[in-house]
């Protein structure tokens, strides 16, 4: 084990953490606007619109994240209305095609999650939301949104959890994000088992501070929670 | 022994149900109920689970959307209209829900907010349906919780209250509405024996202070003595209605009379 070349090599592999915060929180954040949307749709009462997010969900929960980077990153642009709406410009990066499939995949997962914690709502509190003369729209967003939210925080951790993990897949499309930069120094230096752990343990630091957060987040929503005890 | 005032017949009415019926699926749950409760007026509903009791208050403030027939609050009725499906849905649910703003509504399960604190399940309605001042909105609640004797529990949660104390707090989050009508849906079923004497105090002072009310309860001491009318129903109709010393002591119907002496027997 060469000691001195894993440390040598921190300095470099840390100069793609600011590409891979970018994926984890950029997809992430859009990831949670697709997951409400679709949630609201599968939960709409329209029978169309829930099975066409249905669908979504079924096909990005169902097929390999890999699969949908090089779906997107190599197959969009064989499209020729694609390639030439004014959206090409975006997606002929490697960088915004990576953000579209990871917002997609998580999204998908995340709606779910969303999903779940909306219908566990406990329908007697929304009753009486109704029964004060809220409306449907103002029940929602002021009980079911602000409950939902905080029943899911846990799974959603593990959700986190797993992006922060996946954004090392956006190398496959040329992205120097930590896992690329690693893979571009092993193929100078052949040190695979040295320069894979240094980036495993940037993950691995990097998931530490997700949990932390994520259990802040929960501590600071769930007063009533922490009030049993 | 406390009765409540015989309420004038010439009072206004502030519920009025003409001919409800209500199904759910194959079972009938209401066959033809109509019902008024005038200004003043505190109506105990009783009869056997699954007469439909609780089911006719809850299609008061429209809860459960009746099939047929019409229910009137202050005057206005609640317009109804069928779908192609041949549902009943309100026709306007703006209309309802501005209507619910005039019905406070407790639960058997109090159905408090858990992620607010108390003070905030009181004032979040006022706030936010009624657009009542925030500040204003506070000192009304403490004032409501203050009279349900529960003040100190301000800024607990509701799972730091015992159920007593929970539906207590139920009863102020309806009350801070300022509603014309309430409704209570046997709201001490759920309660440990010892903690419902503290729920009925609280019921009774609103009797007293001459609150309109409809009530489902199986307390039937506590029935007679807030009541002005007592309403039996059995099967989805109603069987026997009147004072209630009539109707708990001496009923016409053998139905009442049987269901009486179960109930009474072991009340003290």
């Amino acid at each position: 084990m060469n000691w001195q070349l894993m440390w040598d090599s921190l300095p470099r592999m840390l100069g793609g953490l600011s590409l891979t915060l970018q994926l984890i929180v950029g997809s992430l954040a859009l990831g949670a606007l697709v997951a409400f949307g679709v949630a609201l749709l599968r939960l709409s009462g329209n029978r169309v619109v829930e099975t066409l997010a249905a669908a979504y969900v079924f096909v990005f929960r169902g097929t390999p994240l890999l699969v949908q980077i090089f779906l997107v990153y190599y197959g969009l642009g064989q499209f020729e209305f694609i390639r030439e709406s004014i959206l090409w410009p975006f997606l002929r990066e490697p960088y915004w095609c990576a953000i579209l499939a990871l917002t997609l995949n998580t999204g998908a997962y995340t709606s779910e999650v969303l999903r779940g914690a909306i219908l566990s709502v406990p329908q007697g509190q929304v009753e009486a939301a109704r029964a004060c003369g809220m409306s449907r729209a103002l029940a929602f967003r002021r009980i079911v949104l602000p409950v939902a939210i905080r029943q899911m925080l846990p799974a959603y951790g593990n959700e986190v959890i797993l992006m922060v993990k996946a954004t090392s897949l956006a190398s496959t499309i040329t992205l120097m994000e930590v896992t690329g930069i690693a893979r571009r120094m092993i193929a100078q230096t052949f040190a695979v088992f040295e320069l894979f752990i240094v980036a495993g343990a940037i993950y691995l630091v990097l998931n530490f501070v997700a949990t932390r957060l994520i259990k802040f987040a929960e501590w600071r929503l769930t007063p009533y929670l922490r009030a049993r005890a | 022994m406390h009765r409540h005032p015989p309420v004038s017949d010439s009072a206004p009415a502030a519920v009025v149900v003409e001919d409800l019926h209500k199904r759910f699926g194959d079972l009938e749950v209401l066959k033809g109920v109509s019902l008024t409760a005038r200004e003043g007026d505190v109506i105990t509903l009783i009869g056997s689970s699954g007469s439909g009791k609780s089911t006719l208050l809850r299609c008061i403030n429209m809860l459960e959307i009746p099939d047929d027939g019409r229910v009137v609050i202050g005057g206005e009725a609640i317009a109804l209209k069928k779908t192609r499906r041949g549902a009943t849905v309100p026709a306007d649910t703006r209309q309802v829900e501005r209507i619910r703003t005039s019905l406070g509504m407790v639960f058997q399960s109090f159905n408090l907010w858990t992620h607010m604190t108390i003070l905030e399940n009181v004032i979040e309605a006022p706030v936010h349906v009624l657009g009542v001042p925030k500040a204003e909105a506070v000192d009304r609640a403490r004032m409501l919780l203050d009279k349900v004797g529960i003040l100190a529990k301000a800024d607990s949660y509701p799972v730091q209250l015992s159920g007593g104390q929970q539906q207590r707090a139920a009863i102020a989050r309806a009350l801070a509405m300022q509603p014309k009508v309430m409704l209570f849906d046997e709201p001490t079923s759920a309660l440990d024996p010892e903690l419902v004497g503290e729920v009925l105090r609280v019921i009774r002072q609103l009797a007293d202070e001459g609150n309109t009310m409809i009530l489902v309860t199986h307390e039937m001491g506590f029935a007679r003595e807030v009541a002005s009318k007592v309403v039996f129903l059995h099967q989805g109709r109603i069987e026997e209605e009147g004072s209630p010393d009539k109707v708990l002591t001496d009923p016409d119907s053998d139905r009442v009379r049987q269901f009486l002496s179960r109930h009474l027997s072991g009340a003290a």
